[in-house]
This record gives structure tokens, sequence and C-alpha cells, in this order.
């Protein structure tokens, strides 16, 4: 069995984006960079699936971007991932694009499955496993989710949440939507995309790190792919949210009833 | 005339989910600014179930696909319906709620259409061909306006941020079609409702969200919420711990809430959950950490226990009647 999985470089979910004055982009100084926190979800659950169903399978981490990528397949690598491919590419890049890119890669590697986060926390576009699934004609699973606690025994136990059927053709997979949760069955190969509550990722152990040193990252480029990469997007601006004005605290509950009903008229 | 085509949604149980009505709304505003007729399609297995909320809303057409194979909702039976109706009206624009559903399936348009697409646009900027959407980016940090400059154009809407179409404007033209159905790789196995009385978070004019300060207990919550009628909601902490449903999930990767009141009970403010009840009208946070960050955002903060304070709001509140 093998799995591709994406490996997104963004801004460390605990950093404090600011814009730049003049709206052309956001201050890049102390940022610091990690992999996809969704997609760092979806490595794990790659590797669980290899773990439960085929010990001798692979799975393949995929990052587009610039050289400095490579921290993001050498953390997945770290993690457990056999294999990286990088593809090299500096510049803005849109979905069109990146979803036009991991389908030549995934044509050219033939995986079982891919999986990709729900959404980047950089853009919030929540879009590239959707269009990757169209352009392949693959059935989809997004928001991949889990249904028992994280903080179970299940999760303790590390119970793969993405399931093959017995046949081994198919995944079920449990996913978030509104209202509920929804189970379907897709045919493999078949797209998934993680939701946060599917698993929680392993640490990269110090052996894991120190063998990730020594596995192979494979570059590509736009170019070797045959994808014109001409973006479809401009965005044309920048702007902060308008800040909310200071509220005040009050010191006790009648306050704050008498403030809710006779200055804000909410209740 | 160019065309906008808006996809409504069906629940589950057959009813319209309300966030289509505020996708229509943005929809209206577009067609407007760029000068276009409004389209509305509906899928499903009964779709004319809802049609006659539809026909008020504003739209001048409105498409009805009925296919017993469309009973329930994938994206790999619904994309090529709707990007076949697309391509047929020549539709310049083609947009959704930003709901579970929306975000599935409108992607899968998109690429069937070789298109762009915008996610939870908040606005609609200029006029004509010079039209630009604005979306939020990192948590909801930024606001980007975006172009896409594909000849077909795709996006979301970000439900809390334009007004619900009201009822009773004309009555549009109702035309039923037969729907591309395409064999798909993809089967429906069940939905498990999570059942509520309360009202849809959402939709509530009040919603009263606890965080890991709760420790798991909500009893002072839902009480609350019940005399207020209010909807209850979460931060993540809380639904990955298993104590509340994932779908009560405020937040960046949860549901975006705009209601009159947004009390916080027990939740730090970290910036994604900020993101998804920002827009609040009005902020209320209890929290026994002075320091806490979800005091930046509240017009009303209150430093103490929310087993405390909690009852004591109950019954504060009571003499109000
Ligand atoms: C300030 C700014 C300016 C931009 N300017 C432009 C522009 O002018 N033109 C333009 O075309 N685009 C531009 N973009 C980028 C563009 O908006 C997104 O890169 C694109 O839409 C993809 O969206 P996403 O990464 O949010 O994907 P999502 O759909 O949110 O991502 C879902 C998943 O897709 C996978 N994925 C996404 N990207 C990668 C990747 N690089 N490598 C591996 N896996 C990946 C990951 O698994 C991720 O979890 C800009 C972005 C920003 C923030
Ligand atoms: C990719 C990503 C996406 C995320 N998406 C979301 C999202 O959509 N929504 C979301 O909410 N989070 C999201 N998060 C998580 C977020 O970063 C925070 O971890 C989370 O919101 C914290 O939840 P909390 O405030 O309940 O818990 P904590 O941060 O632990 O805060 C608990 C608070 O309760 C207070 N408290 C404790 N006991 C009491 C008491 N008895 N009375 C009063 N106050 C008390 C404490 O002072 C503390 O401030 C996301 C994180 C990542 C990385």
């Amino acid at each position: 069995m093998k799995i591709l999985v994406t490996a997104k470089r963004v801004e460390d979910p605990e950093s404090k984006i600011k814009v730049k004055p003049d709206g052309t982009g956001i201050v890049q100084e102390g940022l610091k960079y990690k992999i996809n926190p969704f997609d760092e979800i979806g490595v794990e659950e790659g590797l669980r699936l290899i773990a439960k169903h085929d010990p001798k399978g692979e799975v393949v981490v995929v990052s587009i971007g610039g050289k400095e990528v490579q921290e993001q397949l050498r953390h997945a690598l770290a993690m457990g991932a056999h294999r990286a491919v990088w593809v090299n590419h500096t510049g803005p890049l849109d979905q069109l694009a990146i979803a036009g890119l991991i389908q030549k890669v995934t044509e050219k590697e033939k995986p079982d499955l891919v999986i990709l986060g729900k959404q980047s926390i950089d853009d919030d576009q929540n879009q590239v496993g959707q269009y990757l699934a169209e352009f392949l004609g693959w059935g989809q699973a997004t928001f991949a989710s889990k249904v028992e606690s994280l903080e179970s025994e299940a999760e303790k136990n590390k119970v793969p949440a993405v399931t093959l059927t017995a046949d081994g053709k198919a995944v079920r997979v449990v996913r978030e939507v509104d209202n509920g949760l929804a189970t379907v069955e897709c045919q493999l190969p078949a797209v998934v995309t993680t939701d946060l509550r599917l698993n929680q990722p392993r640490y990269a152990s110090l052996p894991g790190i120190m063998k990730a040193k020594s596995k192979p990252i494979e570059e590509l480029t736009p170019a070797k792919l045959g994808v014109d990469v001409t973006p479809t997007i401009q965005v044309l601006k920048l702007s902060s949210p308008p800040a909310r004005k200071a509220g005040i605290k009050v010191p006790d509950v009648a306050t704050l009833v008498d403030k809710l009903h006779n200055e804000a008229k909410v209740v | 005339m160019p065309i906008v085509l808006i996809v409504a949604e069906q629940q589950p149980d057959g009813n319209l989910r309300k966030a289509s009505l505020n996708a229509i709304s943005a929809g209206k505003q577009l067609a407007d600014k760029a000068g276009a007729e409004l389209h509305l399609v509906l899928l499903g297995k009964e779709p004319a179930k809802v049609a006659d909320e539809l026909k008020g809303s504003g739209a001048k057409v409105v498409h009805l696909g009925a296919a017993p194979e469309l009973e329930h909702y994938l994206a790999e039976t619904y994309a090529p319906a709707i990007a076949a109706l697309a391509q047929e009206l020549k539709a310049d624009y083609v947009g959704m709620a930003s709901t579970a559903q929306g975000k599935d399936l409108m992607p899968r348009v998109a690429a069937r259409l070789k298109s762009a697409m915008a996610t939870d646009i908040t606005a609609i900027n200029g006029s004509g061909a010079d039209l630009t959407f604005t979306r939020p980016m990192w948590a909801g940090n930024v606001f980007a306006e975006v172009k896409l400059t594909t000849p077909v154009k795709v996006f979301t809407v970000r439900a809390t941020e334009f007004a619900a179409a009201a009822g009773g404007q004309g009555a549009a033209e109702v035309k039923t079609f037969a729907p591309k159905v395409e064999a798909s790789k993809t089967k429906f196995v069940d939905f498990k409702e999570v059942k509520s009385a309360r009202p849809e978070l959402t939709e509530a004019r009040v919603v009263i969200s606890g965080g890991r300060g709760t420790k798991g207990d909500f009893k002072e919550i839902e009480a609350l919420a019940d005399d207020l009628g209010a909807a209850v909601g979460a931060s993540r902490a809380v639904c990955d711990a298993g104590w509340v449903p994932n779908d009560l999930q405020v937040g960046q990767t949860g549901k975006v809430v705009a209601p009159a009141l947004y009390i916080a009970a027990g939740i730090s403010g970290a910036i994604q959950h900020l993101a998804g009840m920002k827009s609040s009208k009005t902020i209320v946070a209890i929290n026994k950490d002075a320091e806490a960050p979800i005091f930046q955002v509240a017009d009303y903060g209150i430093v103490a226990d929310l087993f405390k304070v909690l009852p004591e709001l109950r019954q504060e509140l009571a003499k109000l009647k």
C-alpha cells in the first residue's frame, strides 16, 4: 500500500500575524514556520494505516514551494514517512496550480490514497483536496474525523480512524459535517482530507530525526511535471480587520446584567 | 446578460439550510454590482419541497434538479450536475454558503469548470468587470481583497456577513431540469445527526460557549442557554476532549457565528477561537484569569469563577422578567 501525503509550509499557528503598512504582504520578521497542522495529522494517519494494513507499504510526502519547504518534508520524514517529493517553485501558486501539480505527482507515484489537510491555516481556502479529486476523477472524503474523544483509550491505542474495508478495496471515512457525522465509503484510489480531530500526531523521535537526514527527497519542477502555474488569482491588497473597541471589566454580576440590559440592550 | 448562479442546500430533514438565504443575499448584491441576473439551483431527490421558500427570495429563475441518485448528498454526484447547469446557462459566477456542504462541493464544481475560487467571502467590491471579493486569511487576522481571473468565478459565502434574503420579493420562474447524474466511486453509508432542541448555532441571537474552564461540566451553560433561548457553543479543546459534539466548535476551523450576544465562559480566547466569534455584536467574557486574551475582544468582562457567575447570572436575569 502506498499513501501520498501533502506537507505545506505555513506560519506557526502561535505566530502573531501583522499586515505590512502598504498592504502588500505580511510582516515576515520573527515568524516561525511549521508543517500545516492538518497535514501533520495527515502524515500521522498515513503512518497508522500503513502500520496496520501493510508494514511494507510506504508513506510518500510532497510539498510545493521554494527550498525552505524541505524543512517540512524532513519533519514528515522524521515522523516516519519513507520518501519525499519536493516540487521546487518560488512565487504565488493558486489552487488550480497546486492541485494540478499534485495530480501529476499522483499519476507518477500511483498511490492507493492521497491524504491532504482540509485547509491550510494561512490562506484558509479549504479547496485543494477537492480540486485534486475532481482532476483525478477519484472519490473524495473531506473533513475526516473521529467519533471518540481524542483523550479516550482508543486514541491512546492509536487505532486508525480512516479504515480500510474488509476487501481492502475501499476506505470508510467518518466526516464532520453540519449537525453531525456522515460516513462514506470511497473506492480506492481516493482522496481524503483531514479534520483536526482525526488523530494526535506523534512527536518526531531523536532517532527518527537522525534517520530523516538520510532519507531521499526527489526534486521536481512544474516544468518537469508539465503544469502551467500562471496564477488565476490576484491578491490585490491585504488589510487588518477593524479592531474592536476596548471593553470594560465589571465588578459583579449585577453590574453585568445592568449593562447588558440598559447599555447593550441585548437582554 | 451575465448570470450569477447560487446553489441552495437542502438539509437531510428536507428543509432549506438557512445559510442558503444569506448566500442568496450575497448573490443578489453580486448580481446588482455585476449587472447580472440571479439564478438559484437546488438538487435532491425532492427539491420541490423547498421551492416555495426560494421562489420569493428575489431571484429571476429557480432551477430544480430531481433524481433518485441525489437523495444523499455526495460531491461526486452533485458537482457534475451543477457544473453542467452552470455551463448551459453560461453562468459567470457560481456561489454557495460556506457550510460543510458548500466547502466540500464548490471546489469540485470549480475544478470541473477550470475556475479559480474564493472561500468564505465577506464582501463584494467594485462593479462590472472590476469585481473583487474580500476574504479572511490567517484565522481572520488578515482580510485580503482578491480578484479571480478565470472566465467563471466560484465562491463560498460567509453567512454571518450577509443578511438573510427575506421572502416576498416577487416570484421567480421555477424550471425543472434533468440533472446530469454520473456514477460515483463514493457511496453514502450513514448520517448520525446531533439533535438539539436549542436553536442552530449559526442562527441564534444569543450564543453561550464553554471552554476548557468548564472541565466538561456544561450544566450551568445549558441552563442559561435554555433561559435565554440561546445556542450552545464550545472551544476546540472541549470538542477534542469529547465533552460536547464536534459541530458545536466555534472558530477558524469550526463554525463562524455573529449573534447579538456571545458569552464565553472559561475560554482563553486563542486567535483560532476569536476567528469564529469576533463579529458578534456584544461579547461577554467570564474567566478566572484577568490576563486571558478573551478580555481584549470582550465588551464586558468579569474576572471570576464561571461556576459562581453563571448561576448568579441566571438569577439576575430572572429578575428582569
Ligand atoms: C498574501 C498572499 C498572496 C497570495 N497571492 C497569490 C497570487 O497573487 N496568486 C495566486 O495564484 N496565489 C496567491 N496566493 C496563494 C493562494 O491563495 C493559495 O496558495 C492557493 O489558493 C492554495 O490555497 P491553500 O494553500 O489555502 O489551500 P487549501 O485548499 O486551504 O489547502 C488544503 C491542503 O492542500 C495542501 N496544499 C496546499 N498548498 C500546498 C503546497 N504548497 N504544498 C503541499 N500541499 C499543499 C495541503 O495539504 C493543505 O492542507 C497568495 C496567498 C497569500 C497568503
Ligand atoms: C490549526 C488549529 C485550528 C484551531 N481551530 C480552533 C477553532 O476552530 N476553535 C477553537 O476554539 N480553537 C481552535 N484551536 C485551538 C486554540 O488554539 C486553543 O487551543 C483553544 O481555543 C483553547 O480552548 P479553551 O479556551 O477552551 O482552553 P484554554 O486555552 O485551556 O483556556 C481555558 C480558560 O478557562 C479559564 N478557566 C479555567 N477554569 C475556570 C473557571 N472555573 N472559571 C472561569 N474561567 C476558568 C482559564 O483561565 C483559561 O483562560 C485551533 C488550533 C489550531 C492549531
